[in-house]
């Protein structure tokens, strides 16, 4: 019951979240309305039981990326966009793509099938009706922190320790591309 | 129609969030607001990867399979934010040193290397 709740708010609440952030003019009102968006990803999250993944949606994305974002948007003192909501050829393209791929994937969607023959045959041998399996409801331990942890100590030590080296890139390379550079 | 989200409902909204995205990144022109819409596409594939994740463990419980290791998706999706991070990073600094050097960053005006 309670996720189906959050599950409604949350995807209501993501879906206004991304429609502000390609409507508003302003970059600082676009950038909030992705945070409200990030949120509620994160609480998408905790409706599919995946805990520490909703903590590390709201402390990398909401709480490190978007206050990098709003940094530069202030630093760069941008004016707003002047004519956004007018309805030219390429705008009227860009809507219809986007309707295109929502249609194609939702056909692809219905026609696939999350079980096999096989499992089909075992699970009405266990006298289990398809229509009553819910798959994203109940407990979802794979989310938490105790397991991630321990892959990514065994199983997914080597990506770790790449990503580390990938962050350090990051950082180094940040630095040398903003900073001031003098030719002499 | 009952109203409890299956996974169709998480694959419609992260579809729904990605397509916001991209049609974010062909209609905007201010670069970081481009920028803003790639991260939305990634948090929306993010989405579906938890969802699908979710799905084959939920299915491997209901076939008495083993659980262990069933469900990479998570993982990956770990990995998806850092590696987000680390490009949100190198791409404000490039949009920062472009605006150093043009006080512009109107991606329509972005044309040097044209021919």
């Amino acid at each position: 019951m309670l996720e189906t709740v959050l599950f409604w708010v949350f995807a209501a609440l993501g879906i206004a979240g991304g429609i502000g952030l390609i409507l508003n003019r302003n970059p600082i009102y676009s950038a909030l309305s992705l945070i409200l968006n990030f949120f509620s990803i994160a609480g998408l999250y905790l409706a599919l039981s995946a805990e520490f993944l909703a903590a590390i949606q709201i402390l990398v994305y909401a709480g490190a990326i978007m206050v990098l974002f709003l940094f530069v948007i202030m630093l760069l003192n941008l004016q707003e966009e002047k004519i956004e909501l007018s309805f030219d050829a390429k705008r009227g393209l860009a809507f219809i793509l986007g309707l295109a791929f929502i249609a194609e994937m939702f056909y692809v969607f219905r026609s696939l099938s999350p079980f096999s023959e096989d499992e089909v045959a075992k699970l009405s041998a266990q006298d289990v009706a398809l229509s009553d399996i819910n798959l994203v409801a109940g407990q979802f331990t794979l989310g938490q922190v105790e397991p991630i942890g321990e892959q990514l100590m065994t199983t997914y030590l080597f990506p770790f320790e790449m990503i580390s080296v990938i962050l350090l890139a990051a950082l180094v390379g940040a630095i040398v591309v903003a900073r001031k550079h003098t030719y002499q | 129609m009952s109203l409890e989200p299956t996974i169709l409902s998480y694959l419609a909204v992260s579809v729904i969030m990605f397509v916001l995205g991209a049609v974010g990144v062909m209609i905007r022109r201010n670069a970081i607001v481009v920028f803003m819409c790639v991260e939305l596409m990634l948090n929306a594939v993010n989405l579906s990867l938890v969802a699908f994740s979710k799905m084959h463990y939920v299915k491997a419980q209901l076939l008495s399979e083993s659980s262990e290791h069933v469900a990479p998706g998570s993982m990956l999706v770990f990995f998806v934010m850092c590696v987000a991070a680390a490009e949100a990073v190198v791409g404000l600094s490039i949009i920062i040193s472009l605006f150093r050097n043009r006080l512009d960053i109107d991606i329509n005006n972005m044309n040097i290397f044209k021919w």
